[in-house]
């Protein structure tokens, strides 16, 4: 690939020619801050925190969407980038629950992430915001639309997968918001519950409903295993609090991996020491289950006589 | 062929036909056989004639008799005194075509003299659901020469020459937009056509479809030919029932007649093209949530680049203009490049079409040579503002627009002067404004619609724009701080410098405008809690003059929530602020002028 010379924040440096903004100034360890970029998704430039500034453009360009070209000049924390960024940030903030300190997501949701490095607060106002709807129907997904920031990840990753393509865009400006099928609640909707959209979400609006108040973040260590159940090999993580593990959680789904309900099982089984009793949809409704019917190993054991 | 002694044209255009043209038409049909005359007098429905304010429109040919607002009582007097007896019905004349007694035929009347029409020139002119009658003003010749005796590249060279630029709003030249499609690397090109028109009071794209709907599918298919396509689609908003219906006919017409298909002209040339009807989101007339619901995604703006000449529809190179754009096209292969770019100013060239509404004499569409003042538009062609009141304000380019005022009017109108003066050509909206429209009540209906229209995909526009809106609401509500102005600043800056789509990057122009030639009007909002202009609601005061009061009752007697207080006859009447609706039937009613808002 050729390459190509380009400069950010004064520093010179050569590229492959065919880089966004954002993944050149990785290579100088600049991380530009984003909420909807995803190495492995489609990029889409939907939530502007990654604006940068570039000699001669007209406006700030998305570094995640941006491609570079040879001899660009690139100021990632310009006054007016910075700026910029932190007035987004405040319009999202200024759309969002202030209760980090009983999220789940406290610690690792990057838009905290970004308000802590940017200085950006949670301020009083009388205008509108979006509804308070929890839906934890599902009993492997807690949902909670109002931390959403709509960066669209969860519905990218999902669209990946031709099969299911269960979560979409509904309505429109700022009343738009994620719907599951027909804006119907998870429980009800064609969701197979593979967690590839809890492993993108950058905030607390999708979450694991299975480690929910177990553990803070900074308590917490993990450790990486391969999920075995077939060829895929899909990453996983042991969550850990005192060295126990209370939780796993799958990894985000890199190419090729599809991500699926009875590898998480299998994973939770394997590891987990507090395991959570497992759930199967019968008859359209989430009920109860025997670990066996839930990894669908009933037929196995009674022919190995077990 | 048939030859007739009279031509009828009867304005078959949106407005017309909602003042009821197609009775009109049934009732000519009727008087003519009565008197026996259908074979020496031809009635043709038209597109628009633009006059809409003074619809149902007939003209009669050879005589270019311009009656207006024809009633259907008024038929019967035309045919048997004018088409029978040959005696112009003067009192049924456009106010215009009469002067000191003198009759004017439709091309003397002020509102046309002053008009050159190219992308309208067949619009209530022809018949636009006839092929014939298109072939008979020059259609489809201007394909024959690019296909017999043009190579590609010679067709975009005259575009280029022309200085022809993007007439949806960006002014983007159009030829380098061809030339970016020819040269973009693909088995498969597609040319398509912005008619998702959706400025709130623009309707010059509709009036091209309605009017004259080949015209779009000659040059579409020029275009095809310009950069290697052999498909077209036109994305046309569902809203416009009649221009899709004419769209259709002039597609089937021009298909039947093999000047669209296969082997065009026996040279080889292949083009089709399609219609997709648009559910009515403003968005979809950005290029890339155009070309998304074309795909039957959700209509949201994709990044650029990629630009749509390098990845358009299903991600092949397609070149995509505007109605009005295509429509310029055929005229400027017949007339040459020196013709068009001898038209206009340095940098905008040829004509544009405005859609003229607001407090405006002359409601409709007007077509002027590019380099026209805003005075001359409004004042000579639109016939200035109605009941003796002061101008104040023109808007342009629709929610991407600003507000011009007074000290601008000499402006000669073109793209750079436009976006000089804070607002933008946009796609042609011009809306007058006067003394009683409140500037902030203005910017607030723009943002209003902006708000309804983002698509939701960006965080500047989606959370931006309603926190514009929500401090606009606050300040015209009376609750607006000193402060807010600043916010509404900076907001703005953000949301043009960082949003997705030029919808995003243009929507606090309005408030900007306002905020720029009208910051005293924001200031009385917020510091004296008063509205000049007498608009908001919330701070208005109906109030009774003690002195002008004669204690007759009557306002008391008309007020919806019995608000007024008083003993007729006796004690001066008082309106119990508390409870009043403002909704001015008292001050309406008083015979004495003894009450004022303010």
């Amino acid at each position: 690939m050729k390459t190509i010379s380009v400069t950010i924040n004064g520093k010179k440096l050569q590229v492959p020619e065919n880089y966004t903004i954002i993944e050149a100034a990785k290579e100088i360890g600049i991380d530009i801050p984003a909420l909807c970029y995803d190495p492995n998704l489609d990029k889409v430039g939907a939530c502007r925190i990654c604006v940068v500034e570039v000699e001669g453009a007209r406006n700030l360009m998305a570094a995640c969407t941006t491609p570079i070209t040879e001899g660009m000049v690139i100021s990632t924390e310009s006054k007016n980038a910075v700026e910029t960024r932190k007035e987004i940030l405040r319009l999202l903030l200024d759309n969002h629950p202030n209760d980090c300190l009983v999220c789940n997501k406290a610690g690792e949701c990057k838009l905290q992430e970004y308000a802590f490095k940017y200085d950006v607060k949670f301020r009083q106002h009388d205008g509108e915001r979006r509804q308070a709807k929890v839906d934890n129907t599902n009993p492997y997904i807690h949902r909670d639309d109002s931390k959403c920031v709509l960066c669209g990840k969860c519905v990218r990753t999902c669209n990946k997968v031709e099969d299911r393509k269960v979560l979409s865009f509904g309505e429109r400006g700022f009343e738009t918001h994620i719907v599951a099928d027909y804006d119907n609640l998870m429980a009800d909707s064609s969701c197979v519950s593979c967690a590839r959209c809890l492993a993108v979400c950058p905030v607390g609006a999708l979450m694991d409903a299975r480690t929910m108040g177990k553990a803070r973040v900074w308590e917490t260590t993990t450790e990486d295993v391969k999920c075995t159940v077939c060829e895929y090999g899909c990453d996983f993580e042991l969550l850990k609090k005192n060295g126990k593990v209370y939780a796993v959680r799958a990894k985000s789904p890199v190419e090729g991996r599809p991500l699926c309900l009875k590898g998480r099982l299998s994973v939770d089984l394997t590891y987990n020491e507090e395991v959570q009793v497992p759930y199967v949809k019968k008859d359209g409704k989430f009920v109860e289950a025997t670990w066996e019917e839930a990894l669908g190993l009933g037929k196995l054991l009674s022919k190995l006589g077990k | 062929m048939e030859l007739f002694r009279s031509h009828v044209l009867v304005c078959g255009g949106t407005g017309c036909t909602s003042s009821g043209c197609q009775k009109i038409i049934a009732k000519l049909d009727e008087q003519l056989e009565k008197h026996q005359l259908e074979k020496e007098v031809k009635v043709i429905k038209t597109g628009c004639f633009g006059l809409c304010e003074a619809g149902p429109i007939i003209v009669t040919y050879p005589e270019g008799a311009f009656y207006s607002r024809v009633e259907e009582k008024d038929v019967e007097r035309i045919t048997e005194e004018h088409l029978l007896k040959g005696r112009i019905v003067t009192d049924l004349l456009y106010k215009d075509a009469v002067i000191d007694g003198e009759i004017k035929s439709v091309d003397e009347v002020e509102f046309y003299k002053r008009q050159q029409r190219v992308a309208l020139r067949n619009c209530g002119v022809i018949n636009p659901e006839s092929l014939e009658e298109y072939i008979a003003f020059d259609g489809y010749k201007a394909l024959g020469k690019v296909l017999t005796e043009m190579k590609p590249e010679d067709v975009i060279d005259v575009i280029k020459r022309s200085g022809l630029r993007g007439r949806g709003g960006g002014g983007f030249p159009s030829g380098l937009k061809w030339d970016f499609t020819a040269k973009a690397e693909g088995d498969q090109k597609y040319v398509a056509c912005n008619a998702d028109e959706g400025d709130p009071g623009a309707f010059m794209d509709r009036s091209v479809l309605e009017g004259d709907p080949h015209v779009i599918v000659e040059a579409m298919a020029i275009a095809g030919y310009a950069v290697g396509a052999d498909m077209g689609y036109v994305y046309i908003r569902a809203e416009y029932p009649i221009a899709v219906d004419r769209l259709d006919i002039a597609i089937k017409e021009a298909r039947k007649a093999g000047l669209l298909g296969k082997n065009i002209f026996g040279t080889g040339f292949n083009f089709d093209m399609e219609i997709r009807l648009g559910a009515g989101a403003f968005v979809c007339g950005e290029e890339t949530a155009l070309i998304n619901s074309i795909e039957g995604k959700r209509g949201m703006p994709r990044p650029r680049p990629p630009f749509p000449a390098v990845k358009g529809i299903w991600n092949k190179p397609t070149l995509l203009n505007n109605v009005e754009t295509y429509a310029n096209v055929p005229q400027i292969i017949l007339n040459g490049a020196d013709w068009f770019a001898g038209i206009g100013t340095e940098k905008s060239k040829g004509t544009k079409v405005f859609a003229l509404g607001g407090k405006i004499n002359n409601t409709g569409l007007v077509e002027i040579p590019m380099g026209t003042t805003l005075k001359e538009v409004i004042y000579d062609i639109g016939g200035g503002i109605p009941n003796g009141k002061a101008f104040k304000a023109v808007q342009t380019g629709g929610p991407s627009g600003g507000c011009i005022p007074a000290d601008h009017l000499d402006t000669p109108i073109d793209y750079d002067n436009l976006i000089a003066l804070g607002s933008m050509m946009g796609s042609g909206g011009m809306i007058v404004m006067d003394e009683d429209n409140c500037m902030v009540d203005i910017a607030r209906f723009f943002l209003d619609f902006t708000v309804e229209e983002s698509c939701g995909k960006c965080t500047p526009c989606r959370e931006g724009t309603k926190r514009m809106l929500e401090i606009l609401d606050r300040i015209t509500e009376g609750k607006g701080e000193l402060s807010d102005l600043d916010k509404l600043e900076s907001l703005s800056k953000t949301i043009k410098t960082a949003s997705l789509c030029g919808l995003g990057q243009t929507a606090p122009n309005p408030v900007l405008s306002t905020l720029h030639y009208f910051r005293h009007e924001y200031e009385a909002h917020v510091n004296d809690k008063k509205c000049p202009a007498g608009v908001c609601q919330e701070l208005l005061q109906y109030v009774v003059i003690p002195e002008l009061c004669k204690k007759c009752g009557i306002c008391a007697k008309k007020c919806p929530v019995s608000c007024i207080d008083g003993v007729k006859g006796k004690e001066v009447y008082i309106i119990r602020q508390e409870d009043c609706v403002k909704c001015g039937a008292c001050l309406e009613a008083c015979p004495f002028k003894a009450i004022k808002k303010g």
